[in-house]
């Protein structure tokens, strides 16, 4: 009798569990968490803290905020960030000032840890939320993130 | 009629099989050498190294803020309870008075880890022994908690939300609704776990019985977390050396004896029901008060040896650091809790057959770039 015992045991468990599945496969399609990614391009909304990539906000007269402090560049686990720099004549004050010429970010080595963000004094480098990151070729994610000809926005100190 | 053959010149010979690296049950890069005799495993031999990165070693070179990424990537599934580990041990060395906030959102954060990576587990070694259903659920769940890490941390994964002396940033004015929002939306689908694959006859039949780990041997392998548990072996560090805001709440701690795979399955279940309520408790009374304390910009620990335990979701890990008072340490060694659950591998799959050993291995709940670190 144990063997029918256990057929009818097995169906009954079975049946058990199929009660979830079977709920789930009439009931909704509103609950359903999948994303048809690539098509809705245009709707997904990332958080505004997501760690996509550092970027260099630059405002309308192409000036940044970051002064060559090198503090990323130091923070950085991995060197992902490297600072060129020199001393330039300030044209207001007259004097000699440490200005950034490259700020480079190696987007390829970043572990996205986002310790240079908060070593940033003067917050010159923020996270951007754009997570769409490949490239044909490894040298594309070398990025210089100060644009060319801008400058230190006036006022901006350590 | 004896049809029995007496004297006979058939027998069967050992032969040894790859089990991995690349292999679905593995989860991850383990290479387990099998040596059968038909289908009865003889000895188990995990041959480890495939994805060493020889995270100690980095940790000498780097200053102690840039340590605690690199403790995302060990045990990834419980990422942020690694950072907590390693600032802890530096906020003991430092004596810093870490603010109440700040240990009450980690231990909320830490007890969110553990059931994303509980459920995680779940879904997927319902998957290993045969129940593909299971991935799909464990994983539902688990979306709501990495959108609640996302929206704070920044990251669904590799946090990195701790610094030594407290969090990078406060929590997000959202973090409060929405884990009371996964509350009560978890607390309806967890039931469903039960319903779907614990009254399961043939789960039970699977599990019951396999792999199975006495407490004396669970105690000398070092086994800890859900092992040992399962094994009767009460080594809950949240119990017995309370960290973070973890004194503040009462829970149990879930101990079965059977200690096969099926009494540690029942205790990760039960506890993803223990940590909801630790949760609970917490959430309502998150203290005002800043998410940091001021350090130096470069940390020095003082001379000496400095030990700390947490509970991940894995088991016991203990962070040891010996510094010799520069700004990195001398050295530092992760005691992970996947390497000395590994090792109990061998003892309680030799005897048993080959989809036993996917079973108990499931169970033992293996991340393998903890083991391999």
């Amino acid at each position: 009798m144990s063997y029918f015992g256990d057929i009818y045991k097995g169906i009954k468990t079975l049946l058990t569990g199929m009660s979830v599945t079977g709920k789930y496969f009439l009931t909704s399609r509103k609950g359903a968490i999948t994303q048809q990614y690539p098509d809705n391009r245009e709707t997904l909304k990332m958080f505004e803290r997501f760690r996509g990539e550092v970027v260099m906000p630059h405002d309308e007269n192409n000036e940044h905020r970051c002064t060559g402090c090198q503090k990323c560049e130091l923070a950085c686990p991995n060197g992902s960030i490297e600072i060129i720099w020199d001393r330039q004549i300030d044209p207001e004050s007259g004097k000699k000032k440490k200005m950034i010429d490259k700020h480079i970010y190696h987007l390829g080595m970043c572990t996205m840890c986002g310790l240079c963000i908060e070593a940033c004094p003067t917050d010159a480098i923020v996270w951007a939320q754009n997570f769409e990151n490949s490239v044909y070729d490894r040298s594309y994610l070398t990025k210089v993130l100060n644009q060319p000809g801008s400058k230190l926005k006036a006022g901006v100190e350590e | 009629m004896d049809t029995t053959i007496k004297n006979s010149n058939l027998k069967s010979e050992e032969y040894f099989i790859n089990m991995g690296p690349q292999h679905p049950a593995t989860h991850g890069v383990l290479r387990l050498l099998l040596t059968i005799d038909g289908e009865i495993i003889k000895k188990v031999e995990p041959d480890l190294g495939y994805i060493h990165r020889s995270i100690e070693k980095m940790c000498e070179r780097d200053s102690y803020q840039q340590i605690v990424h690199l403790t995302d990537r060990m045990d990834y599934l419980s990422s942020h309870i690694n950072n907590e580990a390693v600032c802890l041990t530096v906020e003991n060395a430092l004596q810093l008075e870490i603010p109440d906030r700040v240990k009450v959102i980690r231990t909320i954060i830490g007890e969110l880890t553990r059931i994303a990576s509980h459920t995680l587990w779940w879904g997927v070694m319902g998957m290993d022994v045969g129940a593909l259903t299971t991935y799909f659920y464990g994983f539902r769940d688990r979306e709501m908690i990495n959108d609640i890490f996302e929206e704070t941390c920044g990251a669904r994964l590799t946090m990195n939300y701790n610094i030594p002396g407290g969090l990078m940033f406060d929590i997000h004015p959202n973090f409060v609704k929405r884990t009371k929002e996964f509350i009560a939306h978890f607390k309806t689908k967890l039931p469903e776990y039960d319903t779907l694959l614990t009254g399961n006859v043939i789960f039970q039949k699977r599990m019951k019985g396999v792999g199975v780990l006495t407490k004396e041997d669970a105690i000398s392998f070092g086994a800890s977390g859900p092992v040992g548990r399962g094994s009767g072996y009460s080594c809950d560090v949240r119990k017995h050396h309370p960290y973070s805001a973890i004194d503040k709440v009462t829970f149990n701690e879930v101990l079965k004896t059977d200690g096969d795979s099926f009494a540690r399955y029942q205790v990760r279940v039960q506890e993803m029901w223990e940590s909801l309520s630790i949760i609970e408790q917490l959430i309502d009374n998150i203290p005002e008060g800043d998410v940091q304390v001021a350090t130096n910009a470069v940390i020095k620990l003082p001379k000496g040896e400095f030990y700390q335990k947490v509970e991940t979701a894995r088991g016991e890990l203990g962070v040891y650091i010996n510094s010799t008072g520069t700004k990195n340490p001398y050295r530092l060694k992760f005691r992970s809790p996947g390497f000395s659950n590994l090792s109990l591998l061998n003892h309680i799959a030799v005897g048993s057959k080959i989809g036993d050993l996917v079973a108990s291995m499931a169970t033992l709940d293996l991340v393998i770039p903890d083991i391999d670190r």
